[in-house]
């Protein structure tokens, strides 16, 4: 067999695609091993527990807590940053003159350029007053006796952390959504508006409902983004630890898996209980991140019934 | 010419230009760059020292990192810096990781109990048992009783009392914790609680390093935490006085921990090489003391041997940094308002800097 310049390129090709796959492969392995101690130790609660105790012969390490306080976040920052981004995409593409929206691609796709560490200094030093004294001084004065809006009174808060979670994941959902939109044929457009629609009417009926599968795509790799950051939430979020870090008010300190891991990881010894304990952090992490993707892709074959990129 | 080109060779002179930069940096400039991490505590300190030395030794250059002492205590393990710094001493199961670790106390600081209150300036007085209660989350309020009572002259406000703590593994918890253990039985044998680098906070916010601590107090309302004197006062924050045990308020000041170094660390304390996880400077029995002090320690392997890629030059090197900052370096600490070490506490040191050895030898002779 002669190796032809085609076959050398399509062997490399394929050696590079499964790289990626073996990279997913060696770190969910190695997360499992060196989960193993911990698991073992604490089974079932390590995941439903609520207890964290560090102190040397006295080790506990639960881990509910993290789990939901990263759902908590992620929740509130799709909350804010979905309808903010699909906004900006369908202004740019649907609304906006030329003159304005090309600056303003410009300027979303460059917020995501930013480092998070930049919008986590940001947040400690202006933005959490803002959120302080707009938002959450005024929910807590007037609905404060619901639990979801009582008030820890400090600014870094579960809240906060989600909120600027939303201004970091807009970026990718805006600019992937405008993608999307502007690949609507236009044939779509003319026949909404030739059968008597709304501007209004043609962009959530046909253009929105067209793209939504690429537009779910979006919202999905924004999700991503927002479970796995790390450095803005573990300044902004205050850092909770243990039972007290259970998501319950908007307004309390609480912690994600990733912060959680920010936090103390660097301060372990190698083949210690605590150290096994944030290898199954991450190994948890890593199994809710492939759970959101699977899941999505899910959902949009077989809810959107999407095949070979088209919807049906 | 074609622009492609242009801008290949202009690629490549850049690399070729960065590359030499490089190499000239790291080549045989003669400068010998000893790595240390760990207690952010005695940083302030540590990086005066630092500075002067390189003045003093042009061909030594000295990086600490102020990542916290439970970073610092792993890196020793991990035999991947040529020191490391901690304000606890190590433990048993850590000291069977790290055999043959070296204490060496090189320098005794105090922990303020720092607040943001509008109006109130320093020196509003608490007890052990009362600083407990916040931090347990047992005292909500400012205007708590057991608050007013000590301070009839102060007004406080009926707001919630706004916790902050350290949410890395630090020294500065784990002598603050300990002060907490022997002021306060539930503290002591709280679910969760008593002493250690860290623990599970029953409330408040976790901010990392004692700058962070100091910066959050500073911009939250009605907030208190814990920091070491010099960045309370390089913040320019109000702090407690703390009722010591002779019942007096002492508040924290170069004296008032001097007073504490000399009262507790003059005698008992055990040598280099033995272990001082029983050793604290906490409430010195002296009228003017102040309760919360406590050493910083440098840790070192006695057999510098022990980490890869020592030479003699570097063995050479770290022994005699470490002999400066225990003898000369001592002078800085007032003006940064850390105490000087007793001389009793020099002699130890000096003694354990004088057993380290590489290739069996003695390093320094």
């Amino acid at each position: 067999m002669k190796l032809t310049g085609d076959k050398i390129f399509k062997i490399s090709a394929t050696i590079i695609a499964t790289s990626a796959l073996a990279i997913l492969l060696i770190t969910g392995y190695t997360l499992a091993v060196g989960s193993v101690p911990v698991i073992q130790k604490f089974g079932l609660n390590f995941f439903f527990g609520q207890q964290w105790n560090p102190i040397e012969g006295k080790e506990v390490f639960n881990i509910l807590p993290y789990v939901l306080g990263t759902l908590a976040t992620s929740g509130i920052a799709l909350l804010i940053g979905v309808p903010l981004s699909l906004g900006i995409a369908v202004f740019l593409v649907e609304m906006a003159p030329k003159s304005l929206s090309v600056p303003i691609s410009y300027l979303v796709e460059l917020l995501s350029a930013v480092p998070s560490v930049i919008y986590g200094l940001w947040g400690l030093f202006i933005f959490q007053f803002w959120m302080r004294d707009y938002i959450q001084i005024p929910l807590t004065k007037y609905l404060g006796w619901i639990p979801l809006f009582s008030s820890s009174q400090s600014s870094l808060n579960i809240f906060t952390a989600g909120a600027i979670l939303a201004i970091m994941i807009i970026p990718t959902i805006a600019s992937i959504s405008k993608e999307v939109i502007s690949a609507v044929p236009n044939s779509i457009r003319e026949g909404a508006y030739s059968i008597g629609a709304t501007k209004w009417e043609v962009i959530h009926r046909w253009v929105l409902s067209y793209g939504r599968s690429g537009i779910f795509g979006a919202i999905i790799l924004g999700l991503g983004r927002a479970v796995g950051e790390t450095m803005a939430v573990a300044m902004l979020i205050g850092n909770a630890i243990g039972p007290v870090a259970m998501p319950i008010s908007l307004f309390q300190p609480g912690q994600t898996m990733a912060s959680l891991i920010a936090n103390g990881f660097l301060d372990t010894t190698r083949g210690s209980l605590a150290s096994s304990t944030y290898i199954g952090v991450g190994l948890t992490l890593l199994f809710i991140s492939l759970i959101i993707n699977v899941g999505a892709h899910v959902v949009m074959t077989r809810v959107f019934k999407v095949k070979g990129g088209a919807v049906e | 010419m074609n622009t492609k080109y242009t801008i290949v060779i202009a690629i490549v002179a850049i690399a070729i230009i960065a590359g030499a930069i490089v190499a000239y940096t790291y080549s045989d400039s003669g400068i010998i760059v000893l790595n240390g991490t760990g207690a952010s505590f005695p940083y302030p300190l540590l990086d005066e020292m630092i500075k002067d030395y390189e003045t003093i030794k042009h061909n030594v250059q000295v990086d600490y990192n102020p990542s916290g002492s439970g970073a610092g205590v792993s890196a020793l393990i991990d035999k991947i810096v040529d020191f490391a710094g901690s304000d606890a001493p190590l433990s048993t199961s850590e000291t069977e990781k790290a055999p043959n670790t070296l204490h060496i106390p090189e320098t005794i600081g105090s922990i303020a109990i720092v607040y943001n209150i509008a109006d109130v300036p320093s020196g509003l007085k608490l007890t052990g048992q009362i600083v407990a209660d916040i931090f347990q989350g047992k005292i909500t309020k400012w205007n708590d009783s057991a608050i007013t009572k000590l301070n009839p002259e102060v007004t406080l406000p009926s707001d919630t009392i706004n916790v902050i703590h350290r949410s890395d593994s630090s020294g500065t918890t784990f002598i603050f914790t300990g002060y907490l253990s022997t002021s306060s039985t539930s503290w002591k044998n709280g679910e969760g609680l008593g002493q250690g680098k860290a623990i599970s906070w029953p409330t408040g916010i976790g901010a990392q390093g004692n700058a962070a601590v100091a910066q959050t107090v500073n911009t939250t309302k009605n907030s208190i935490g814990y920091v070491e004197l010099a960045y309370a006062i390089d913040a320019k924050m109000t702090y407690a006085a703390i009722q010591n045990p002779s019942g007096n308020y002492i508040l924290p000041t170069l004296e008032s921990t001097t007073v504490a170094a000399q009262a507790r660390a003059s005698s008992g304390l055990p040598a280099g090489s033995e272990s001082w996880s029983n050793v604290n400077l906490l409430n010195a029995n002296d009228a003017n003391a102040y309760p919360i002090v406590g050493f910083s320690y440098i840790m070192v392997y006695k057999e510098l041997d022990d980490i890869p890629e020592m030479t003699q030059e570097r063995a050479t090197a770290i022994c005699e940094f470490l002999w400066y900052v225990i003898h000369d370096g001592q002078n800085l600490a007032k003006q940064v308002n850390y105490a000087p070490l007793p001389s009793n506490v020099v002699e130890i040191n000096s003694a354990t800097i004088k057993s380290i050895t590489f290739n069996n030898q003695p390093v320094l002779k």
